[in-house]
C-alpha cells in the first residue's frame, strides 16, 4: 500500500507525464470528431472509443515498466518482494487508466453527442473493460520492459493477447448503448470477470520469472 | 538411418488418409459436395496445431522450473512448427470457405480465434527475435507464452460456443456431429489427425536435433 502511494508521488512529481496522456487522448478524440464529422451511429460511436482507449491504455502502461530506470528497479527489487511489486504496480496502472478513461468519456462525449444509452450499464461496462486491460497490458508492459524494447513492442506483444476480452467488452458495452441493463448481459460479464481472474492469477504466478534479472 | 516405429506410422497414416480420403464414399450433402473431403485435411490442421502449441506451453512451463536450455529449444521449434500448420489450417479453410459460404474470409468467433492465436505466435517467435541474451530470451517468452495461450485458450473454446455461426461446432451444437457422424468419415478422418500430429512431431524433432547441432557447433 505504501508502494502504491509512492507511485503516486512519483506521478505526481512528473505530472506533466499525466497531462501529456490526456492531451494525448483529448487530440485524438478531437480528430476522430473532425473525421467523422457528425454521421457517426452508436456501433461507430462504440467502436472508436475502445480503439482510442486502447491506444491510450498501452501508452499508459508502457510508462508502468518502462520508465523505471535500472538502478531504481534495483532499489525496489531489495526493498520488496516481487509479487507485492507487481501488486502495487497494478492498482497503480488500474487507478491511471480508470481516471484516464472517465475524462475521455466526458470528452468523447461532449465532442461526439452523447447516444440514447443505458448510462449506468455503459459506465459499469467501462470500468470493468478497462480495468481488465489495465491488468493484461501491466503484465505486457513488464514483459517489454525486460526484453530491452521500446513501446512499440508493447503492442506488437499486447494487442494479439488483448483480442479476446476487447470483443467481450466492445459487445458489453453496445449492448448498453441499446440500453440494457448490466443484469441483461450476466453471460458477457462472467466470461470478462473470469478472464480478467485469470489474467491477474497468471501475472502473479509469473511475475516473479521476469522480475529478477 | 533407421526409422523409428512412429515415423513409419507417420507415413503410413498419412499414405492412407490421402488415398482414401481422395476415393472412399462420402455423404452428399447439399452445398458441401465433395468439399466434404477437405474435412481430414483442414480440421485436422488446426487440432495438430493445438497439440504441437500445447507441447510447446509444457515446456515453456517446464523451462521455467528447471532452465534447462534443452527445453527452451523444444518449446521453440514446436512453436514454430505448430505456425506452420496453423497457416497451413487458414489456407486451407479459406479455400473451402470460398467455395461454401462465397467469400475468403467471414467474420466468425472461430476463424477470428484462429487468426488471433496466430498473431500471438508471430509476436512470441517477434519476442524470441528481439532478445540477445539466450537466458533471458527463454525465461520472458516462456512467460509470454504462458500468458498468451492461457487467453487464447479461453477464446477459441469458450467464446464460439457462446456466439452463432457459420461453422460447425459453434452456436450450441457440440463438435461437428452434423456432419461427422458418418462413420465412413471417422475412419479416415481419426488416423487422420494422428497422422497429421505425428509428421509435426517428426518435424518438430529434426529442427531440435539441428537446432542443438547449431549450438555444439557455434561453442566449438
Amino acid at each position: 500500500m505504501h508502494l502504491v502511494g509512492h507511485h503516486f508521488r512519483q506521478e505526481w512529481k512528473q505530472r506533466h507525464a499525466f497531462f501529456g496522456l490526456v492531451l494525448y487522448c483529448a487530440a485524438t478524440i478531437f480528430i476522430a470528431y473532425l473525421a467523422f464529422r457528425n454521421s457517426i451511429d452508436t456501433v461507430t460511436w462504440n467502436a472508436l472509443f475502445w480503439i482510442i482507449m486502447l491506444f491510450a491504455s498501452v501508452n499508459a502502461l508502457a510508462k508502468s515498466f518502462l520508465s523505471e530506470s535500472r538502478g531504481r528497479q534495483l532499489y525496489y527489487y531489495s526493498l520488496v518482494s516481487a509479487p507485492v511489486f507487481y501488486l502495487s504496480k497494478l492498482f497503480y496502472g488500474i487507478i491511471l487508466m480508470l481516471v484516464l478513461s472517465i475524462i475521455s468519456l466526458i470528452i468523447f462525449s461532449a465532442l461526439n453527442g452523447t447516444p440514447s444509452w443505458n448510462f449506468t450499464s455503459y459506465f459499469i461496462s467501462m470500468i470493468t473493460g478497462i480495468t481488465g486491460l489495465a491488468i493484461t497490458l501491466t503484465m505486457i508492459s513488464a514483459i517489454t520492459s525486460r526484453s530491452g524494447s521500446h513501446t512499440s513492442m508493447m503492442a506488437i506483444l499486447g494487442f494479439p493477447v488483448l483480442i479476446p476480452m476487447l470483443i467481450i467488452i466492445i459487445k458489453a458495452s453496445a449492448k448498453a448503448m441499446d440500453g440494457f441493463s448490466i443484469a441483461a448481459m450476466p453471460k458477457d460479464f462472467i466470461l470478462l470477470l473470469s478472464l480478467m481472474v485469470m489474467a491477474t492469477a497468471l501475472s502473479y504466478i509469473l511475475f516473479p520469472y521476469i522480475w529478477r534479472d | 538411418m533407421k526409422l523409428q516405429w512412429w515415423k513409419i506410422l507417420a507415413i503410413l497414416l498419412l499414405a492412407y488418409t490421402i488415398v482414401a480420403g481422395f476415393l472412399t464414399d462420402v455423404p452428399r450433402l447439399a452445398i458441401l459436395h465433395e468439399s466434404i473431403r477437405n474435412l481430414y485435411f483442414h480440421v485436422t490442421m488446426w487440432f495438430t496445431m493445438i497439440i504441437v502449441m500445447l507441447i510447446s506451453l509444457i515446456y515453456g512451463i517446464k523451462y521455467l522450473g528447471s532452465q534447462k536450455a534443452e527445453h527452451d529449444i523444444v518449446a521453440e521449434e514446436t512453436a514454430k512448427t505448430g505456425v506452420v500448420f496453423g497457416i497451413l489450417g487458414l489456407i486451407t479453410g479459406s479455400v473451402w470457405a470460398k467455395f461454401t459460404w462465397g467469400a475468403w474470409w467471414v467474420n466468425d468467433a472461430k476463424l477470428n480465434g484462429a487468426a488471433a492465436t496466430l498473431l500471438v505466435y508471430f509476436a512470441y517467435l517477434f519476442l524470441r527475435s528481439s532478445i540477445e541474451d539466450s537466458e533471458k530470451r527463454a525465461r520472458i517468452s516462456a512467460v509470454y507464452s504462458i500468458f498468451a495461450y492461457s487467453m487464447m485458450i479461453v477464446f477459441i473454446m469458450i467464446l464460439p460456443r457462446l456466439t452463432d455461426s457459420l461453422h460447425p461446432g459453434n452456436g450450441g451444437n457440440p463438435g461437428f456431429n452434423t456432419y461427422d457422424l458418418d462413420n465412413t468419415m471417422r475412419i479416415v478422418f481419426y488416423p487422420a489427425i494422428i497422422g497429421w500430429t505425428l509428421l509435426a512431431l517428426w518435424i518438430a524433432e529434426v529442427r531440435v536435433r539441428i537446432h542443438k547441432l547449431r549450438l555444439k557447433q557455434d561453442e566449438k
